[in-house]
């Protein structure tokens, strides 16, 4: 019984002290040059899903829910949203090679074909990212378009 | 009795949180390795030709395992690739060639790695604009050997794939439709 209560103790203390250590935010004001919106001429529509649907794991600037404030969940979500970024920036998707730029809308007219973007475990908390059917076309066409111009 | 449930309740709460963090961490670490590896790897071979045809031959197995619906084969194959293709030496290019090969190596790298890690389906997706990193690689590079390049027109609209053999062997649906496909052009 004793060990129960001072494994728990230990357990707490853990957990206040963790809440200390820093996480740097991923939120930026300024939108760069080298932005997806400002590298190519996005329809607002297609503009607005991107924002919503995409935005917080694969560009500069996340729009944190409140748990963010809870430690681990924000290691958890920084290390998710570097993996993203790494993976695709749109933020930073001006300075790709043309090249990678029309692999990187491959894989994004594929992951979105497939249901495998935006990931489940981020639409079961953000509902309203969950792409519908027109949503999925509406994109899928644009980066063709763009797919088919590079 | 209530105190001793909620004290349980909040412990193993804390063990979750606890358990998950050490998790991600493990990740990282792991990552970190794989990557020591490859940095290790590119000090061994000299001279761009070799390198060149090793990047030929990485590939070459990643074809033939597709073509036998080899995933995991395929996902090594990938692997070895994604270093070969990072050894790449290009001192002895124009600096306009340079360029070049920077963008092709750098996303052809990104495909093998992805190769590394997926399903078959997305392995042959990855493949495909692959397969165009490496053809156009050697445009510049050249190769020792005669390649040719083949083509299946029914593959998301039309796919080619570079081969060491006339031979038609279908990597982008293997034993479905093995012989689909033609020789489109000779290389060397």
């Amino acid at each position: 019984m004793k060990i129960v209560k001072i494994s728990g103790l230990v357990l707490l203390i853990v957990f206040v002290v963790v809440q200390f250590v820093p996480t740097s935010l991923n939120q930026s004001d300024v939108i760069p040059p080298t932005d997806i919106m400002k590298t190519y001429d996005v329809p607002k529509q297609v503009e607005a899903i991107f924002k919503t649907s995409c935005y917080d794991c694969h560009s500069n600037n996340t729009n944190y829910p409140w748990y963010n404030k809870v430690q681990p969940m924000a290691w958890l979500l920084e290390d998710h949203i570097n993996k993203g970024k790494e993976e695709l920036d749109f933020s930073d998707f001006g300075s790709y090679s043309k090249r990678r730029q029309k692999s990187k809308l491959k894989s994004i007219r594929s992951q979105i074909e497939d249901d495998e973007m935006p990931l489940s475990s981020y639409t079961l908390i953000h509902r309203d990212a969950k792409l519908s059917e027109s949503d999925k076309v509406m994109v899928v066409e644009w980066v063709n378009k763009i797919i088919d111009s590079l | 009795m209530k105190k001793m449930k909620n004290l349980k309740k909040s412990m193993a709460v804390m063990l979750l949180l606890v358990g998950s963090f050490a998790y991600a961490q493990h990740d990282h670490s792991k990552m970190e390795k794989s990557h020591k590896m490859g940095e290790k790897k590119m000090m061994v071979n000299e001279g761009h030709d070799l390198k060149t045809e090793a990047i030929l031959k990485d590939y070459f197995s990643l074809k033939n395992a597709l073509v036998k619906d080899d995933a995991k084969m395929a996902a090594e194959a990938g692997s070895k690739l994604a270093i070969s293709l990072k050894a790449f030496n290009m001192k002895t290019y124009t600096s306009e060639q340079q360029k070049e090969l920077t963008d092709i190596i750098e996303d052809a790298t990104e495909h093998a790695e992805h190769i590394a890690k997926s399903d078959i389906g997305h392995q042959r997706e990855h493949f495909k604009t692959l397969s165009i990193d490496v053809t156009d690689m050697v445009t510049i590079t050249g190769t020792k050997n005669t390649l040719y390049q083949q083509f299946c027109p029914m593959y998301d609209k039309g796919s080619a794939w570079l081969s060491s053999s006339n031979e038609v062997k279908n990597p982008y649906y293997g034993s479905k439709m093995v012989k689909c496909g033609k020789v489109q052009k000779e290389i060397n």
